[in-house]
């Protein structure tokens, strides 16, 4: 199993003729099944061309009906992601991983609300993407460090995130599916929602959950973790020392009105029952014993 | 980014919300001449800096004459003045907005947020104005009224008088109030704000609503589509470092310790500076270099963190996905041998042509404290620190 994408996912990249576009479908067309997963690429202005052999499209839902791709990765440029977003959505696709940084605030409220009710669910943005190890890699992460394995790993940021599954990797775990959900404020799946998706899948043993300070995420989910949660799950919080009222890099990093600070995250995973560590050197050692 | 206070009320004033009027002035001479031009008897002399907080620290104070507007605004101008949202050293006041006195008869407060739980702009309002309103919201929730706004329809008349009333605003002031909120609604809409608050709003002896104090900060990523806003950016207020590090495109913001960090990723950033302080040691700024990292970009990090005096060791923590360790660390020794480091240098690499990146640090003869792991690259950096 693994959660929301597997080897016999069909991808399509909005905006494959853009360097980062192109850099990318490279790269994840290199990893395990990417060469048959990666199907189709869209550009409105470039249908009939294709892009190292694969066929670029003048629209999404083009680009659906010609090759069946039911997954979209964004890499376009931030004033127009949004909507490259609603076009994947009003074209029914079932999953959307948001890749670009520095959309405004706006754009995405506006995506969201025209989201209400429909099928597709999205990842991101300013996100690093998903990956389910040794079958195929759906954004910027290194694939190389991954291993297929039973851990979920669910984080708001890049490197942070490389990082965990490195320190999972000496521990000698791999990993059923990898979530990056995004450092934006506003955003498609949250901590929460991926919890649920790790909790049914039958691959998941156990899961790795990573916060940083902003917003109230982590909390919402270590409630639902609290009353719903049949595996083990643990934590760490990035921004203990940051400062309130300054943005970390990420645009929803930010403890605003004495809300969203790394305290307040970690005492209410503690209360729900999550394990958490204030080392970030030792999730994955905390991760391994509370495997028991 | 943020704006000031005049600069608030003029965009606000262009969607139909009233305002006390003012005149934005850069030196005495000129702050006698608006008080002139404004007529009347009683003024308000408020200092224009970014920060919250300016009337307990001074900022704000009434003159019932043109001599009294003269004197406040020769103490006014190069002041630095301090307020809880300053910092200890205050900032120094460059203008003034001279306004006329208005007669008050009740203060609200007013304010507009995106609300990240229902991915929608929040309209709050409260009777307590003139407030900290984080105070209000912390002791008393219930006296604090919120409206989550239909992205698509903005706030219906209906919704706007209805929130008008439960603020307590009576009767003869409900209409204004109500258009006061759909116009500053339009505007934090139209400009891609961030936040929008009048704090106060007031209602006057003859029955009318105005904003008596603006404030307003807008997304950073849509300024691409508001040259108008961002014209406004007034160096004056931002710190020299941040500016110049914003040139070059890098993440930074300075802090209280002595441990520099470079990093790749803003999680993994805070992370590094939450370690460092795990292990006793005091970080001395956030600094995020991003994805796409250059050898240059590397070494304008290193000179931003060494114009630092407290500065007294440099922790390198890089987590190598897309930018490759060999690149930080041609990045490094640029950077080491173009600034003439003075403090110790803990690199921890890992990821993405580690090897490489790792070779190319041994065999450049720099004396670099390499590390195997973030818990290593953080002990040592301290150590470091301490010994320096």
């Amino acid at each position: 199993m693994s959660i929301l994408i597997n080897q016999n996912s069909r991808v399509m990249t909005q905006g494959i003729t853009g360097k980062t576009g192109q850099f990318h479908t490279r790269m994840c067309r290199e990893y395990a099944n990417g060469q048959s997963c990666f199907v189709a690429g869209v550009n409105p202005r470039k249908p009939g061309e294709n892009f190292e052999g694969i066929p670029v499209f003048g629209t999404v839902r083009e680009a659906r009906e010609a090759t069946g791709a039911t997954v979209s990765v964004i890499y376009v440029p931030p004033p127009y992601a949004a909507a490259a977003i609603d076009e994947a959505v009003e074209a029914e696709l079932d999953l959307v991983i948001c890749i670009t940084e520095g959309i405004p605030v706006r754009d995405m409220i506006r995506t969201r609300y025209k989201m209400r009710g429909k099928k597709t669910r999205l990842i991101g943005p300013n996100c690093p993407g998903i990956i389910t190890p040794d079958e195929i890699k759906i954004g910027i992460m290194p694939g190389y460090i991954h291993k297929k394995g039973r851990i979920g790993v669910v984080s708001r940021s890049g490197t942070l995130t490389y990082e965990a599954v490195a320190q999972l990797m000496e521990q000698g775990l791999g990993q059923s599916t990898c979530i990056g959900i995004g450092g934006d404020p506003v955003n498609g799946l949250k901590h929460l929602d991926v919890m649920r998706l790790f909790n049914d899948d039958d691959e998941t043993d156990a899961v790795l959950m990573v916060g940083e300070i902003g917003g109230t995420d982590e909390e919402e989910c270590a409630r639902w973790v609290k009353d719903n949660m049949r595996k083990p799950v643990v934590g760490f919080i990035a921004g203990v020392t940051a400062p309130p009222g300054k943005r970390m890099g990420h645009a929803g990093a930010i403890i605003s009105g004495g809300k969203g600070t790394a305290q307040e995250k970690l005492a209410v995973m503690e209360e729900c029952g999550i394990q958490v560590t204030r080392n970030p050197a030792e999730m994955g050692k905390l991760l391994k014993s509370a495997l028991g | 980014m943020k704006i000031h206070e005049y600069q608030a009320k003029e965009i606000l004033r262009q969607y139909g919300v009233a305002t006390s009027r003012g005149i934005a002035c850069f030196n005495v001479d000129e702050a006698v001449n608006a008080a002139q031009q404004l007529g009347g008897d009683t003024w308000v002399v408020k200092a224009q800096i970014y920060a919250g907080g300016r009337g307990k620290g001074g900022g704000v104070k009434i003159a019932q004459s043109i001599e009294e507007v003269r004197e406040l605004a020769g103490n006014m101008f190069g002041m630095q003045l301090v307020t809880h949202q300053t910092g200890p050293d205050g900032q120094t006041v460059h203008r003034l907005f001279i306004e006329e006195g208005v007669s008050i008869v009740t203060e609200y407060y007013v304010g507009m947020v995106v609300d990240r739980d229902s991915q929608r702009v929040c309209l709050m309002t409260s009777a307590e104005g003139g407030m900290d309103i984080e105070q209000v919201a912390a002791e008393t929730p219930e006296k604090i009224h919120k409206l989550m706004i239909d992205p698509i329809a903005g706030i219906s008349d209906d919704e706007a008088l209805d929130m008008a009333a439960k603020t307590g605003i009576p009767d003869a002031g409900r209409d204004e109030a109500a258009a006061l909120l759909k116009g500053l609604y339009k505007a934090f809409d139209d400009k891609d704000a961030s936040l929008a608050e009048i704090n106060p709003l007031v209602l006057t002896a003859d029955n009318h609503i105005l904003a008596l104090d603006a404030k307003m900060n807008f997304d950073d990523n849509a300024l691409f589509r508001h040259p108008e806003i961002a014209s406004l950016r007034d160096l004056d207020e931002e710190e020299p470092l941040e500016i110049e590090a914003s040139e070059h495109d890098l993440s930074y913001i300075p802090l209280d310790g002595n441990i520099g960090c470079l990093v790749n990723g803003a999680g993994l950033a805070m992370a590094t500076m939450d370690i460092i302080k795990l292990y006793g040691g005091n970080p001395a700024n956030f600094l995020d270099v991003g994805g796409g990292a250059t050898a240059e970009k590397v070494t304008e990090a290193f000179k931003l963190m060494l114009k630092n005096p407290k500065l007294e060791a440099i922790l390198v923590n890089i987590f190598g996905g897309i930018m490759r360790c060999d690149v930080i660390a041609e990045g490094v020794v640029q950077a080491a041998r173009e600034v003439r480091l003075t403090v110790p240098l803990v690199v921890r690499l890992e990821g993405t042509n580690v090897k490489l990146g790792k070779q190319i640090l041994a065999d450049s003869g720099l004396s670099v404290i390499a590390a195997g792991n973030m818990a290593d690259a953080a002990q040592k950096v301290v150590r470091a620190a301490e010994n320096a």
